[in-house]
């Protein structure tokens, strides 16, 4: 018994106590600002609403056309206006689509028949990156995925867009 | 594990004797409290340094959510008081801590006065310290501009007309403090912001260096 109460001198004692207590008290301190700090990354989304983009969904057609509209936007303390856009058109099953137009490849803007070159593609003029008429990308150009695509309602004959989301493998 | 870690750093660069001239040293009977409790008056000068502490790590995490304009600032406040988890604690800490590091500062400098520890050879270390006083009083002043609301504004417009009550460059302090001879504004806003994150703290940090350097050299003062 008495031997094994000098296994730990005072020295280790104290060291044990000073580091647990000094621990303690750090941790005490730091758990707000960190919880803080991490609060971004902890703050689940909401899920965009839907927006009228100003489009009758009877005017769809199976040629893609280009739809611009603003979201309101809060960001942190920042709120405002944000400019959207989309490809929509009807494809061969007489469902609506509606492509978000930023490439997958780095992010700039595709447009359709952007490119003389190309007709019947989607066209980005940053690397050359195309895309076939139903979002996918075209093999050996510089993107590696489909376009995404939008969720979509329609709401007394508009057309409504929601999410960006990406695009089911066709 | 961590043993083994710290005997591979220190195999190779010696720090034990770094780590010993900052952390071994003999404690002096009359300053420990366990001999007489009385020596509890030791402790302020290390617990405004703890409380200084607290003050630079939420500070730190403040400024990842405050913006220094006067569009934003209100704002970003609001924001974090009311939408950040936990962030209301932060500001709350430093908050607080403003006021609790000036009472520990003026205990400190009392029990320093009534036990003359000023004297010499200990009179550099008091001017020292009266300078890390003026330092924490400036970063007061400074930090209360910053949410920007009402009394930000109105106290701070008052501590700019004192500043201007200064005899022959009054006037050019006022305006060197608010960035605007007339204006308290956007432009005193990111003054206050620099001074109180970067200027402030850089000059206190390097005198807390010299007060403690000199503790260091010149020992605790001896028993009354």
């Amino acid at each position: 018994m008495s031997d094994e109460k000098r296994q730990v001198s005072r020295r280790q004692f104290l060291n044990y106590t000073l580091t647990g207590v000094g621990g303690f008290m750090a941790a005490g301190l730091l758990i707000s600002p960190v919880r803080m700090a991490i609060d971004p990354v902890l703050k689940h989304d909401e899920g965009g609403d839907f927006a009228n983009v100003g489009l009758e969904v009877s005017e769809i057609t199976s040629d893609p056309q280009r739809v611009d509209w603003s979201v309101d936007q809060v960001d942190g303390w920042y709120e405002s206006e944000v400019s959207r856009s989309a490809w929509v058109y009807r494809n061969d099953n007489d469902e609506i689509v509606a492509f978000s137009p930023v490439c997958k490849h780095l992010g700039c803007v595709v447009s359709w028949e952007g490119s003389d070159d190309y007709p019947d593609q989607y066209y980005c003029p940053c690397h050359d990156g195309r895309y076939y008429k139903d979002g996918v990308n075209v093999p050996g150009t510089p993107p590696l995925q489909p376009l995404d695509v939008y969720e979509q309602e329609e709401r007394d004959g508009m057309l409504f867009l929601g999410n960006i989301r990406p695009h089911e493998e066709a | 594990m961590l043993q083994k870690i710290y005997d591979w750093i220190d195999d190779r660069i010696d720090i034990t004797p770094i780590w010993r001239d900052i952390a071994d040293h003999e404690v002096p009977e009359h300053v420990n409290p366990a001999h007489h409790f009385s020596a509890f008056v030791y402790c302020f000068g290390g617990l405004t340094f703890f409380v200084v502490v607290i003050q630079i790590l939420s500070g730190m995490f403040l400024t990842m959510y405050y913006v220094p304009d006067i569009e934003n600032a209100w704002q970003s406040v609001y924001y974090l008081q009311t939408e950040v988890a936990h962030a209301q604690i932060v500001r709350g800490m430093h908050h607080w801590g403003a006021s609790v590091v000036i009472v520990m500062l003026l205990l400190h400098t009392l029990r320093v006065f009534f036990q003359g520890a000023y004297k010499k050879p200990r009179e550099l270390n008091w001017m020292v310290g009266v300078l890390i006083f003026f330092v924490m009083l400036g970063l007061g002043f400074t930090g209360y501009l910053l949410p920007w609301d009402n009394k930000a504004y109105f106290a701070t417009q008052v501590g700019l007309e004192i500043a201007e009550q200064v005899p022959f460059i009054g006037e050019a302090l006022k305006t060197l403090l608010a960035g605007d001879a007339t204006i308290v504004g956007a432009q005193t806003l990111t003054r206050f912001f620099a001074i109180h994150v970067f200027f402030l703290p850089g000059a206190l940090f390097a005198l807390l260096a010299i007060h403690f350097i000199l503790i260091r050299r010149q020992g605790i003062s001896g028993p009354l």
